[in-house]
């Protein structure tokens, strides 16, 4: 195998409101059964990366219970396999991760026990399919030393979410700025990065020492000319959970048949771990269309243009607009629930409304009676 | 090996040839049911539930499929180092092999499996049947009786007893008579093919048994025997949900009891959860013009068009305006634009081309085996293909890749039936 993967999962993001209140990122619901982390870790096991590591840090509960076994993912070796780290305290350090280098740092033996070559890093926040043999086909073409995948961005003002790039003709990085406020240019950063094993460690040895601790400012940024650094360009589907309307538009981009067929229907496929629900059950009054929904889900109302997760139940004459209902929430009769997202096991009462704008949908938060 | 209190033996051989082509290249354990699962998903799921954790599945007639469904048990939480499940086939002995020629032969020539793991008791279960069991509960019962052999045991209406293996029991529920299909029923309590045996006790009838009858059977001669020779038998009674899914007709309206709102059989229990193995488990979507109701639909399935009282496995394609009543679809099927189903059950990977019509006209029953097609439900076998605008009666059977020529004036009128022998290999092309 060629390389090791390290997916970081630790990352809390305020602007997911109460949904992140709960869970770490990564551990979102997306597309009625999958959680984001899904994604990347379906993505590293279908590239043939055989040992990966998750650093988790903030509200890691939820993510531990989605990998209590590494089998769904092909991941459950002896030979290399799944590792999940979180900060621990011992005697002489007592500290959280610093950022995304120190996290690294903190579980460098990883990195040195290994024998691969490559190192792929991908977030784990983000809902894309990628074959990541083709960046570290890329990276040995262009005799890179760190390769970085970046996307256009859709719109410029969004770029300032991201770490941005300018690239010279030869796709070699010569700028790079993270999260800045003017950005100089609308290539982001994917947060994915092949870079050799043993570089990383001498790398992050070295900003360590320095007491620095963020991958992009402290090492992309600062070495952007000592080494030769490139961008890779991808321009498949992709969606970063870091704000609710992201989550919202990734969500309903399910509804899509493209995007449907990309995740569901092509291999290989995203895999998560099985709740084994039984077939999703319509009954006599169910009137659902333009629903993505999940096995085990119980329906008796109305509901159109949403996201109907597992084991959803929604009662007689209750309607669902554009709305996202995550896993085990029960809609009484007569409820009307539009541009609202409902996170787990939210119960609604008989004849509950629940109703957003379209530009701010309202969020109930986990296990709420309403 | 550990030893093990209890293990449980699936006799999973057999072809189920009421059944037709449904198991025309698949062992009946293997055959889907409601929606999702495969038979033996049943048993399989009810031992681990019960808290057995080590099973012997018998296989014989076409294993591929069944044997790569159970691998090595991972859904069923059956990947153990000392027990989980283990697929035992026919094999050679000494200088010959031998088939199983009987489901008491099948586990007699398995005894030094079950020895290895020396148990008190072994449980014997067929796969025929779709319900849910709390195995302890037998075995509770057999306990407390001090019992030699215990049998399940389900009460039926005594009017329809006729039709059952009966068990005559005094007030104990102590067995002291079999009566197969009794036409004068003494008692209501029809034996449903769920045995525990002292190991002991089994082992010896096992070998008793086979100098006797070359086609060791438990029903017709080790269960008899035992009784004649003074073993303290039992029926366990048992009231929830039960069923035989052993012909068409019963296949079809046991899927079709669990669209009801309030199914007797109840999928949707935390506590006694069926496991299936299924290589991903992705979403499904119901289209904008869709139209679902009374019906169960599994993961990935693609419905644009309308479903009515139906059961649909994984990953079907219902098309724009295509309309499926009182239908069984299973896994990876794709019913073509317009096309209409009635009463008809399509088996995996089937391509049902456009404005096909199925399931209207006279109720005949099948010209060349009205014994499997009588219900008045056509059945479409595994990877066939049917061209688009053909209309088809019922009571038909259609296997393999049919053209619009094998359909004259794109017409099958009930009762006919247009079976290719296929090579699977050409089919999955």
């Amino acid at each position: 195998m060629r390389a090791v993967g390290i997916i970081l999962a630790g990352g809390n993001n305020e602007n997911l409101g109460a949904l992140t209140a709960v869970r770490a990122t990564s551990a979102m619901p997306v597309g009625a059964c999958y959680r984001a982390l899904d994604f990347p870790l379906s993505n590293m096991s279908n590239s043939g990366i055989g040992k990966v590591a998750i650093i988790t840090q903030y509200n890691s509960r939820s993510l531990h219970d989605h990998l209590s076994s590494a089998k769904w993912w092909d991941l459950g070796r002896k030979q290399g396999g799944l590792f999940v780290f979180s900060p621990y305290l011992s005697n002489d350090n007592s500290l959280w991760y610093k950022g995304t280098a120190d996290s690294i740092h903190k579980n460098l033996a990883f990195l040195k026990r290994s024998k691969e070559p490559y190192v792929v890093i991908a977030n784990g926040n983000c809902v894309y399919k990628m074959d990541y043999n083709e960046v570290l086909d890329y990276h040995e073409r262009k005799d890179s030393e760190i390769t970085l995948v970046y996307k256009k961005a859709e719109c410029i003002e969004d770029a300032h979410l991201y770490g941005v790039l300018e690239l010279d003709d030869d796709e070699r990085c010569t700028d790079i700025d993270e999260k800045p406020l003017e950005p100089q240019s609308d290539l982001i950063s994917l947060g994915i990065y092949v870079v050799s094993r043993t570089l990383l460690i001498k790398l992050l040895e070295a900003v360590n020492a320095e007491g620095r601790n963020d991958l992009v400012k402290d090492i992309f940024a600062r070495y952007r000319k000592r080494l030769r650094i490139y961008g890779y360009k991808y321009d498949g589907y992709w969606r970063t959970l870091n704000n609710i309307r992201s989550y919202f538009e990734c969500n309903m981009d399910f509804l899509k048949k493209d995007v449907r067929d990309l995740f569901t229907r092509q291999y290989p496929y995203i895999e998560t771990k099985p709740k084994d629900e039984p077939p999703a059950k319509y009954n006599n009054g169910a009137n659902v269309a333009d629903c993505l929904v999940g096995s085990g889900a119980i329906l008796n109302g109305y509901a159109r243009h949403s996201v109907l997760s597992r084991k959803v139940y929604t009662g007689e004459y209750s309607s669902i607009r554009d709305s996202i209902v995550m896993e085990g929430c029960y809609i009484g009769n007569n409820c009307l629930v539009e541009n609202a997202i409902l996170d787990k096991e939210v119960i609604l009462s008989d004849g509950r409304h629940v109703i957003g704008d379209k530009e701010n949908p309202v969020i109930i938060a986990k296990g709420t009676v309403v | 090996m550990r030893r093990k209190e209890i293990i449980a033996m699936l006799v999973a051989g057999g072809q189920g040839s009421r059944l037709g082509v449904l198991t025309a290249d698949i062992a009946k354990p293997a055959v889907p049911f409601g929606g999702k699962y495969r038979l033996i998903d049943f048993p399989m799921s009810n031992c681990i539930n019960s808290g057995i954790d080590t099973v012997g599945v018998l296989t014989q007639y076409q294993p591929l499929q069944l044997t790569q469904h159970i691998g090595i048990g991972i859904p069923w939480d059956l990947d153990k180092r000392n027990g989980g499940v283990t697929v035992l086939a026919p094999h050679i002995k000494g200088e010959q092999g031998e088939w199983y020629t009987g489901s008491a032969n099948a586990v007699f020539q398995n005894i030094d499996f079950i020895s290895q793991y020396n148990p008190a008791y072994v449980l014997i279960l067929y796969t025929d049947h779709a319900y849910e069991m709390d195995y302890s509960k037998l075995l509770e019962f057999h306990k407390k009786n001090n019992s030699e052999v215990t049998i399940a045991a389900l009460e039926v209406p005594i009017g329809e007893a006729g039709r059952y293996g009966i068990m005559n029991t005094d007030e104990s529920d102590k067995i002291y008579e079999f009566e197969e299909k009794p036409p004068v029923p003494k008692n209501n309590l029809a034996n449903m093919g769920i045995y525990i045996f002292n190991w002991p006790v089994l082992r010896e009838a096992l070998i008793a048994d086979n100098k006797v009858h070359a086609d060791s059977d438990f029903g017709k001669h080790v269960l008899p025997m035992l009784l004649e020779k003074g073993h303290r038998m039992f029926a366990y009674r048992f009231n929830s949900y039960w069923k035989d899914v052993g012909t068409i007709e019963s296949y079809w309206s046991t899927n079709m009891d669990l669209v009801q709102t309030l199914p007797e059989f109840n999928l949707y229990d935390d506590f006694m959860k069926i496991y299936t193995n299924a290589d991903h488990q992705p979403p499904l979507y119901t289209g904008s013009n869709a139209d679902v109701r009374t019906s169960l639909v599994s993961e990935g399935c693609e419905i644009l068009g309308r479903v009515h009282n139906s059961v649909l496995g994984p990953e079907v394609t219902v098309d724009e305006n295509a309309e499926v009543y009182d239908s069984i679809i299973m896994r990876n099927t794709v019913i073509g634009g317009g096309a209409k189903l009635f009463k008809c059950i399509v088996d995996e990977s089937c391509v049902i081309g456009k404005g096909v019509v199925i399931g209207e006209g006279e109720n005949v029953p099948n010209i060349e085996k009205p014994k499997v097609y009588e219900a008045g439900i056509t059945v479409v076998g595994k990877l066939s293909v049917i061209p688009d605008h053909v209309s088809i009666g019922k009571n038909c059977v259609i296997y393999g890749k049919t053209e619009f020529e094998n359909y004259p004036d794109g017409r099958l009128a009930s009762g006919g039936s247009i079976v290719h022998e296929m090579n699977v290999e050409e089919a999955e092309a």
